[in-house]
């Protein structure tokens, strides 16, 4: 919402300055965005003279001017068609900068001719559209005198973002009033106007029974004016419309806007010769179109509301006209009409259409209902005063709906909901000044202006007298101490996440955050892409669908660091996956990626390329980080598509919960991403791990034997495909008294181990209970883990 | 035979010191003091010896040989010092040479600031409550009084789902206000909350991107007014950013689910390009914030006449940006390794309230 200083002083009285007025601005919620002074910029500008113009002896377009600012006179070259003699200009010098065209003007010699400033267009001093010519002044301006003075420019225009509710501030005098209320000066009343028409239109107006009944069109006012000259507005409208940006159109329409930005009260102007039978307010079908207003031609998708004569569209109610009913320059018959639209049915067509028009913008925050007959007057006495011409009596459909809206007040809830003791005759300045009107004793009885739609109940008052008092007097109050027992901050998701992302930061991987949308076909290579995750209307088609896996933003992450030369990529992010678009389908993974060669090349570390083994080594200590039993997950060989068949697995508790898995990403996954392989990554399903019963912060006593432990070596030749998990799992099981660990340190197959075996190196350590072993318990021991593994998995001791 | 032993011993002593290895040592001591050696040979000479000779020759030979024997030791003890320090010389390493260093990743700054903001408002008493991403209209939208078709929708830029087969559209949620509702729907008063997540708004540029994070704050109970929502805001601002004070400014302001509702701004300077929370001529925008509306209680099932308190929302990058100096959002979000070293944390960097926030 933009005014100017000068339009702002229409309606209030106020010696404030610019900046007091900007302050107070924002101190009352009205968010000042800009605040330009077009004399700021065109300050160097002067008046001057054109005393003699000549046809350049090389140019037959440009002319050679003697000009004259009152002191000097000048040579300028100009390209102008009315640059002629006797006429005055705005004259602009070498060193000062004309805005329209970004330059900064210089001494210049333009086809041998030497040329000393520039006479300047409209355009070129921002101050509209016209560069048709250079500005020509009026005969009486001085020359010599300050252009910004002599064309008053010297008017500060503001930009206001008017928040959604306060639709009472999309006109000038609303604005007035807030500045009034909060002691900024006196508000001055808006124009009375009555106009007494003197012969009945024969146009009239109906709206719809439907329409009436939903709110849709609750009244439109209309009149007729005969015999009106239209044209080019005056001076000073036009100067009011172009200040905050409008261009002047013609004097009818130049009307409406000015009182849609004046008063917040959009009107609508018809040529009365252009329509075709009497006005009628109905429900648009599907498919019918119109050119409108602003040159783009609508088709109906039915349901609007649509104002119609019987030859067809003329436009959509409260949003745009029509261009064939438009006024134009010779425009003698018009039709005025002032209706009032439903909120709701504004904003859906509008936003059907995409049409932002002033008009939408305000029916659609709810404009003020019980002064739709004055503006309406108001507008007629404007088109009286303006254009001549012979008003009909105003014709009229529906009825302006009652407003009588009550809120009861306790004033003390400005302390109790506010925090500001404020006292209650103030309260009730306040709100008598912005237009309520406040009865009998606390609780007050308030009654809401019809400007106000957007009062609801005391919470709004206590707003109200808050924001026009000043929130800065608030006390700060410190909330009381409650009993919060420790540790329950967080849930023990939260909890499980800030664990696993330390452990993995700890474990050399970086911690990302990608976003939780994909391209749909790198989701379906996840297992994803199913349309109930898809975005119907994504920021781009990279990001269209929710992900079902964090593994694919983390290789194009990856990818971007290889293309940046990085090699030994490791990252890993805590975040949301989605398997469909429930609570339940959001599910907490964390999951890494390693790419390229396990660190750097290093003179005392040989380098390697990252393998399954480091995903998975990844992924347990996620999943003890996270509190997860790691002792008793089991591997099995079986992992998601996306994984290298051979080289992957998945980490469970049983066989059906699945904890993680992990694994080399399928060389084919790769290319249908178009990332450099290999890669391994790991997920890890937070939200899948048991939680534990946690009863006693104690860990239980702790028993440590005397007696010293024994550490036996066994070689095991086993089928290639048996499972070295297996082997173990047996050598632990056989004597669970006495084995406490088992390891693998060796493997190996190929020469001195026969075709399709490998030889497996364990060493078991065993505790002894009671008594050191003898060697005949050990021997013992070591029959028993032998004839297990034998009997598990066929594993023969090598001799 | 004293001259004998004098002799032997003078012989034994230039051997001992001639020795120049262990090895030669040793080859001296079984020269001397082995079975065959010159000593022993002299020691068995004292068997055929007069009781009186043996009384004069015992003590002198057993003298020679422990003084063999000293000097031996002594020279053991010379020579392995210089075995040593040989040793020693051939073992140098150079120390210069880089180590292979302990694998560091880092935590992304988000997570920091988020585990930073959830320390604060422990110590104020506030739990960590979360919601989902994919919301329902309802949360995202109607229960916190914006209906459909209300303007302030369209300030959103809502990210949709394909509509189900009842048309109706999962939203991807624009605040993290939705867990307001959800927190007030589960949970009686008193409630004290905060909610960090995942936001999602249609909108792109260096201080915008279409997935960013946000944290609410929710109290209600029956007597929380503004002046105690001004007053967590500075603590948690001052604990925050780590200053001995703050100041605010409240700016009147509209949000559809908070009556009143303000904009806060805190002082701040913008010297030498960098912005310096706590003091100056500047006011930051920094947060939106207000007390419930009562309409939203309501939709809560909370009676508003019983109830009241109040809500504020927060970028949570914005406020990483603003405390750890980036100053381009879309960089959260790339992954790039010369990002995250540079302004990622240790992993060992938890921020305490005992130990401070940041490093």
């Amino acid at each position: 919402m933009k005014f100017s200083l000068s339009w702002l002083k229409t309606y209030l009285d106020t010696d404030a300055t610019i900046d007091e007025i900007v302050a107070k601005l924002n101190a009352i919620g009205l968010e000042v965005d800009t605040v330009e002074n077009p004399a700021d910029r065109l300050a160097p500008f002067t008046v001057a003279e054109v005393l003699a113009a000549e046809k350049h002896p090389d140019a037959d377009k440009l002319k050679v001017c003697r000009v004259s600012d009152g002191t000097n006179e000048m040579q300028i070259v100009c390209g102008a068609p009315n640059a002629r003699t006797g006429i005055k200009v705005v004259l602009g010098q070498p060193g000062d900068y004309v805005p329209g065209i970004d330059v900064t003007l210089k001494k210049a010699t333009i086809r041998g001719v030497e040329s000393n400033g520039m006479m300047c267009s409209y355009r070129e001093l921002e101050l509209g559209d016209d560069h048709d010519g250079i500005i020509e002044l009026e005969d009486d301006a001085v020359v010599g005198s300050s252009f910004v003075e002599h064309a008053k420019l010297d008017d500060p225009v503001v930009d206001i973002e008017i928040t959604p509710n306060r639709q009472d501030c999309l006109g000038v005098y609303g604005i007035a009033r807030d500045l009034a209320t909060a002691g900024l000066g006196t508000l001055k009343p808006v124009a009375e106007a009555r106009v007494e028409g003197s012969f009945d239109s024969d146009v009239s107006v109906s709206i719809d029974d439907a329409l009436v009944e939903n709110g849709a069109c609750s009244v439109f006012f209309g009149r007729k004016f005969t015999g009106v000259e239209n044209g080019e507005s005056p001076k000073w409208l036009q100067d009011r419309l172009t200040s905050i940006g409008l261009r002047p159109i013609s004097t009818l329409v130049d009307i409406t806007n000015f009182i849609t930005h004046d008063l917040g009260r959009p009107l609508h102007v018809y040529d009365a010769k252009k329509l075709s039978g009497n006005i009628r307010v109905r429900v648009a079908e599907a498919g019918e179109t119109f050119l409108a207003l602003d040159d783009k031609e609508y088709t109906t998708a039915g349901g609007e509301t649509m104002i119609a004569d019987d030859a067809g569209v003329l436009g959509f109610g409260g949003i745009i006209g029509g261009d064939a009913s438009g006024c134009q320059l010779d425009t003698t018959e018009v039709v005025l009409e002032c209706a009032l639209f439903d909120r709701i049915k504004t904003a859906e067509s509008g936003r059907k259409h995409g049409i932002n028009s002033d008009a939408r913008y305000r029916f659609e925050r709810g404009v003020d209902s019980l002064f739709a007959q004055q503006g309406f007057e108001i507008a007629s006495q404007m088109i009286l005063d303006l254009c001549g011409g012979t008003p009909s009596h105003g014709f009229k459909a529906g009825a302006v709906p009652a407003w009588d809206k009550t809120v009861s007040f306790r004033p003390e809830r400005v302390r109790t909901l506010g925090g500001l003791d404020l006292p209650a005759d103030e309260c009730v300045r306040i709100l008598e000044s912005l237009g309520f009107e406040v009865s009998g004793d606390a609780p007050f009885v308030v009654n809401v202006p019809s400007w106000r739609v957007d009062i609801d109940g005391e919470a709004d008052l206590v707003e109200e007298v808050l924001r026009i008092h000043g929130y800065d007097d608030i006390p700060s109050v410190q909330l009381p101490v409650i009993d919060h027992k420790a540790g329950l901050t967080l849930s023990p998701r939260q909890k499980r996440s800030r664990a696993v992302k330390r452990q993995l930061a700890s474990a050399g991987l970086y911690e990302v955050m990608t976003w939780s949308f994909m391209r749909r076909d790198h989701a379906a290579l996840f297992g994803g892409g199913d349309d109930a995750l898809v975005v119907d209307n994504p920021i781009s088609s990279e990001l269209d669908c929710m992900r079902p896996s964090i593994l694919p933003n983390l290789m194009q992450a990856a990818q971007r660091n290889k293309d940046r030369g990085l090699d030994g990529i490791a990252l890993f992010e805590v975040g949301p996956v989605y398997a469909d678009d429930s609570e339940k389908g959001q599910s907490l993974v964390a999951a890494g990626l390693r790419a390229g060669m396990n660190g750097a090349r290093h003179w005392a570390a040989k380098q390697a390329a990252v393998d399954v083994f480091d995903a998975k080594r990844d992924a347990i200590a996620a999943l003890a980080a996270a509190g997860a039993p790691v002792a008793n997950l089991q591997v099995f060989a079986e992992a998601p598509d996306w994984f290298h068949p051979g080289r992957s697995g998945t980490l469970r508790l049983g066989p059906k919960n699945i904890l993680a898995s992990f694994g080399e990403l399928h060389p084919a996954v790769l290319k249908g991403m178009d990332v450099d392989g290999p890669m391994v990554g790991f997920e890890v399903n937070l939200d899948a791990i048991p939680s534990r019963a946690k009863k006693s912060a104690t860990k239980g006593a702790l028993e440590m034997s005397n007696l010293q432990s024994v550490e036996r070596d066994f070689a095991f030749l086993i089928d290639r495909n048996v499972p070295v998990a297996n082997l173990v799992r047996a050598a632990k099981g056989a004597d669970k008294a006495h084995i406490v660990d088992v390891q693998v340190f060796d493997v190996y197959e190929g020469q001195g181990v026969p075709e399709g075996q490998r030889s497996i190196a364990i060493s078991a350590m065993l505790e002894p209970k009671a008594e050191t072993f003898s060697d005949k318990q050990i021997e013992e021991i070591s029959t028993k883990i032998c004839a297990a593994a034998e009997k598990a998995v066929g594993a023969i001791l090598r001799s | 035979m004293q001259d004998q032993i004098d002799s032997l011993k003078a012989d034994i002593s230039a051997q001992i010191e001639a020795a120049d290895s262990m090895n030669a040592l040793e080859d001296v001591r079984v020269g001397a003091l082995g079975k065959k050696g010159s000593v022993s040979g002299l020691m068995k000479g004292l068997g055929g010896m007069s009781p009186d000779e043996r009384k004069v020759m015992g003590p002198a030979l057993n003298g020679l040989k422990t003084d063999v024997a000293d000097a031996i030791a002594a020279r053991k003890t010379v020579l392995e010092a210089a075995e040593l320090e040989k040793r020693l010389a051939e073992e140098r390493v150079d120390v210069t040479l880089p180590v292979v260093e302990h694998p560091a990743g880092s935590i992304h700054p988000n997570s920091q600031v988020m585990d930073e903001i959830a320390e604060i408002f422990a110590s104020l008493g506030f739990d960590v409550a979360e919601g989902p991403d994919i919301e329902s209209d309802f949360n995202n939208f109607t229960a916190l009084n914006i209906p459909e078709e209300h303007p302030a929708r369209q300030d959103h830029d809502t990210f949709y789902l394909k509509p189900d087969a009842d048309g109706n559209r999962k939203v991807l949620r624009t605040h993290t206000s939705p867990v307001q509702i959800r927190t007030m729907m589960s949970k009686e008063p008193p409630i004290r909350i905060i909610a960090p997540g995942r936001t999602y708004r249609s909108d792109s540029d260096a201080t915008h991107t279409p997935m960013f994070h946000q944290v609410e704050g929710l109290v209600i109970d029956k007597d929380t007014h503004l002046g105690h929502l001004k007053g967590t805001l500075e603590a948690f601002l001052k604990a925050f950013f780590e200053v001995d004070a703050v100041t605010l400014r409240l700016r009147p302001s509209y949000f559809p689910f908070t009556e009143p509702s303000m904009e806060v701004d805190v002082q701040c300077s913008f010297e030498g390009g960098s912005v310096k929370i706590g003091d100056g001529n500047d006011w930051l925008e920094i947060l939106g914030s207000g007390m419930v509306n009562p309409r939203v209680l309501e939709n809560c099932n909370l009676d508003p006449t019983i109830y009241q308190g109040f809500a504020f929302g927060c970028g949570i990058d914005r406020l990483a940006m603003l405390k750890y100096g980036m100053n381009d959002l879309r960089a959260f979000f790339d992954g790039d390794l010369r990002w995250l070293r540079h302004y990622g944390f240790r992993a060992l960097d938890l921020p305490t309230l005992a130990g401070g926030l940041s490093r």
